[in-house]
């Protein structure tokens, strides 16, 4: 049976991890490139890597991490920030990426999808959607959730789908950092209007939320970054914990 | 050991490459009739699309290259698709070395989505590629089309329905998944062809 996939998440800034609670307080987290190769000795399904950097020097670092990690990781890895061109896309998957992913760039030019699934294969384009709920519902946010958009969730999500895109990786912001689960009605939302896969991300704290999200949220793949990297919960128990609660994994 | 890599128009061969360095192999990417003859192993990698890839394959003789080798070969994902006989996805003929058609997967349920992609199990393993592997290993695959059960089947994965996720015939192996990103156990899958 299809495995459902745990996930970690690097944020890459200089070519060093971190990760932030709530999209700020950065923390340093260590080297992505041997992070990446002990999570995938662990047992993660995938990994992904998501530049944080601004500047032109910094995106040069992590297109050199990108073919580092490509020699030494033998699982499947996604890179995104900052990828807002065909130019970019070619770049990465040429330093050795499985897919990219695109989140503020296809929001502004939603034409990108069809592009990179017509030229790629929608198989190497994840669309990554950061939203907020509120009163009016959810709303997609541009620039790492800085900005607000007019786009509702399950609207922007429906049409990336038909557009071509492999998967949507989901990020709650009202969950993310905040250690209390994921956005399990949400996800359970997407994952029956959709025909694609659907990552999970924002709000993983304990082994149960995991559970909740393969289960109520009907999640294909669940991904946490800052419960991995500091040991919190270790994925091998993760795996055995969520095999106890009949969903498959691999191990 | 000499091993040469299949160059064609197919995406991402640098994960096969790779995956060989780390076993302690420099191979060689060519489209040179002579240096695949003459290489120890072959390897015929890709991603892609199957009518694009095969009139690629048409245009520099290819096709004929590779159905004549005597050599181990191992096609990988489309690789596999392309040593069938004819292919679903733009409707063409391919290189008729396994005897069957290729078609697309057709979903049952709403939790049937296709592309399968993901770490899914090899059963009925059946081929030296397999060796010293334990029951049921997980291996990775992304792919929308299939090769349906036949007589060269030499793995099968169950996804809507159990289909042939690797093949072996003569000098002729494939696998629908991808051993190079499969972790330790794709690893090994490598090395048990490279050992042939």
């Amino acid at each position: 049976m299809l495995a459902k996939r745990i996930i970690p998440c690097l944020d890459v800034k200089d070519g060093q991890t971190v990760k932030g609670t709530n999209f700020v307080n950065l923390r340093q987290a260590g080297d992505p490139v041997e992070l990446g190769r002990m999570y995938s000795e662990q047992g993660a399904d995938e990994l992904v890597f998501l530049d944080i950097t601004a500047s032109h020097e910094g995106r040069k670092t992590f297109a050199e991490m990108v073919e580092r990690v490509a020699a030494n990781v033998s699982i499947p890895f996604t890179v995104g920030g900052g990828i807002n061109s065909m130019e970019d896309v070619d770049r990465m998957l040429s330093a050795g990426a499985d897919k990219i992913s695109i989140n503020s760039a296809a929001l502004r030019r939603p034409e990108l999808i069809d592009e990179i699934a017509n030229h790629f294969g929608s198989q190497v384009c994840v669309v990554a959607i950061d939203a907020r709920m509120d009163e009016q519902g959810w709303t997609c946010y541009l620039n790492g959730g800085r900005i607000p958009t007019e786009r509702g969730l399950f609207d922007w999500a429906r049409e990336a789908n038909q557009r071509g895109a492999g998967e949507i990786l989901f990020t709650s912001m009202n969950h993310d950092g905040v250690k209390t689960g994921f956005a399990n009605e949400a996800l359970a939302r997407l994952s029956e209007e959709l025909t694609i896969p659907v990552i999970a991300s924002g709000g993983a704290g304990a082994k149960e939320h995991f559970r909740d999200a393969f289960t109520l949220g009907k999640a294909d793949a669940a991904l946490a970054a800052s419960v991995f990297h500091f040991g919190e919960i270790k994925i091998p128990e993760l795996k055995e914990y969520l095999s106890t609660q009949n969903i498959t994994v691999r191990k | 050991m000499k091993v040469a890599i299949v160059k064609y128009n197919a995406g991402n061969i640098y994960s096969v490459i790779h995956a060989l360095q780390r076993l302690g192999v420099e191979p060689v990417l060519t489209d040179d009739a002579e240096t695949l003859r003459t290489a120890d192993k072959v390897i015929f990698p890709g991603q892609g699309e199957a009518s694009n890839a095969m009139q690629y394959l048409r245009e520099r003789g290819l096709d004929e290259v590779i159905r004549s080798l005597k050599n181990p070969i191992l096609g990988i994902c489309i690789g596999q698709q392309l040593m069938c006989r004819h292919s679903e996805e733009g409707n063409v003929d391919c290189l008729g070395i396994f005897d069957v058609d290729v078609v697309r997967f057709q979903p049952q349920r709403h939790e049937d989505k296709v592309p399968h992609m993901g770490w899914n199990t090899l059963q009925e393993m059946n081929s030296k590629l397999f060796e010293g592997l334990k029951e049921e290993p997980y291996v990775y695959f992304v792919h929308s089309y299939y090769v349906p059960l036949c007589n060269d089947t030499a793995a099968t994965t169950n996804y809507i329905l159990p289909f042939s996720a690797a093949m072996h015939r003569d000098n002729f192996y494939a696998t629908q998944f991808h051993p190079e990103k499969s972790g330790s156990i794709g690893e090994q899958i490598l090395k048990n062809f490279l050992e042939l």
